[in-house]
């Protein structure tokens, strides 16, 4: 949870004084004020529990690439505002319902984080949804990007719902839902607004996988990890 | 104690309180060492750690030894803020939250005919809006 809200919160936050319109650029810089918010709390629960003696911070700034558990969705270059658009609105739709479930989590420090983030992550779905409805069924040119960004980032949300080990472990311990449930309610909810959107989803069933095991993370991330912990890596210790 | 955590402002929204926004959870007095719990509003909300650099400044200066805790367990609500909060931010310009999920009037003139510019604004706790009488654009306080 706390990689996957880094990852996106820092692609999000690249935006930042780039934003199409003022206030996009200020909903974007929003999202990702928040999203880093969250990583603090979940790197931060991470951090205790591994008992390693290491923090948020050190999580977020000195793992390599291979050590990352985010989705391959979110560490998707940010494209034009279409694609941008369209990552957020398949990953928020997740991530609300993800958050939602994790409330009811055993353990209370999941569950109090789920119960604080699922209200910010609220606004990015209305948003975001909003966003590609008024981009989808717009002008000829935003639905041919909105389309061409639904095509390209679809084969990344399979792997939102594939149950490895670890989620098994979870579920069985009441910890955290099998991500194969929550695929029916994020179909219809995505279909729903993609419909409202007037936009297609892709028949092809393939999907990505070997982010969330760390296995096969794109060359993106890689890129993206360098500009974020450059200061850190270059200046250890250092402190704001 | 109450009433000096009283007289420590929001950093961004300077006409309210720390108290009026609801953020203290609790206070404890054990000596000289006063622990105090803060509910932060929105997780990434840059006015936190300056809220807990106030609280620490303003219970040292008062002698105390300071012990400040995050408490997101329940988490913050628009619910908590105090009525006086709300005629606050309506006098200083800002539409306090309101249940229906959008301002009742404009804080300028009062009418009620507004629109949704963006539901994000200057801070992550406030929503862009805009009067259709006046034609001026005023921050909502969302409802959390």
């Amino acid at each position: 949870m706390g990689d996957n809200t880094l990852v996106l919160g820092h692609r999000l936050s690249e935006w930042c004084g780039l934003g199409p319109a003022l206030e996009e650029d200020i909903a974007l810089a929003n999202t990702a004020l928040d999203l880093i918010g969250q990583t603090q709390m979940w790197l931060g629960l991470a951090a205790e529990v591994e008992e390693q003696g290491r923090d948020a911070d050190d999580l977020a700034m000195l793992r390599d690439v291979w050590d990352f558990r985010n989705l391959l969705l979110v560490e998707r270059p940010n494209g034009d505002f279409g694609l941008t658009m369209m990552r957020s609105f398949l990953f928020d739709h997740w991530h609300h319902a993800m958050l939602s479930r994790l409330t009811a989590s055993s353990d209370e420090r999941v569950a109090a984080i789920a119960a604080k983030a699922v209200k910010e992550v609220s606004y990015h779905a209305e948003r975001s949804a909003e966003m590609v409805i008024g981009l989808g069924d717009g002008t000829e040119e935003s639905h041919r990007r909105m389309r061409a960004a639904l095509d390209t980032l679809w084969p990344y949300t399979g792997e939102m719902f594939v149950n490895d080990d670890v989620d098994e472990r979870l579920a069985r311990a009441g910890i955290a839902p099998l991500p194969t449930d929550l695929r029916g309610g994020w179909e219809e909810t995505v279909r729903d607004i993609l419909a409202r959107a007037t936009l297609t989803v892709p028949e092809e069933g393939f999907a990505h996988a070997g982010g969330r095991s760390g296995a096969r993370h794109s060359e993106h991330l890689g890129h993206m990890l360098t500009q974020m912990q450059w200061l850190q890596r270059a200046y250890p210790g250092a402190t704001w | 104690m109450w009433t000096l955590l009283a007289t420590i402002p929001d950093p961004e929204i300077p006409v309210i309180s720390i108290t009026d926004l609801g953020i203290v959870r609790s206070v404890d007095l054990r000596g000289a060492t006063c622990r105090v719990a803060i509910t932060p509003t929105y997780s990434g909300c840059p006015a936190t750690s300056v809220i807990a650099l106030s609280v620490e400044m303003a219970l040292s200066d008062a002698g105390l030894t300071p012990m400040i805790e995050t408490r997101i367990d329940p988490p913050w609500t628009t619910d908590w803020l105090t009525d006086a909060a709300r005629d606050k931010l309506r006098r200083y310009g800002i539409a306090p939250p309101s249940p229906g999920g959008g301002p009742d009037a404009c804080p300028q003139c009062g009418s009620a005919r507004v629109t949704r510019v963006s539901q994000f604004g200057s801070t992550p706790c406030k929503a862009h809006w805009r009067c259709d009488d006046c034609l001026e654009p005023f921050d909502y306080f969302k409802c959390h």
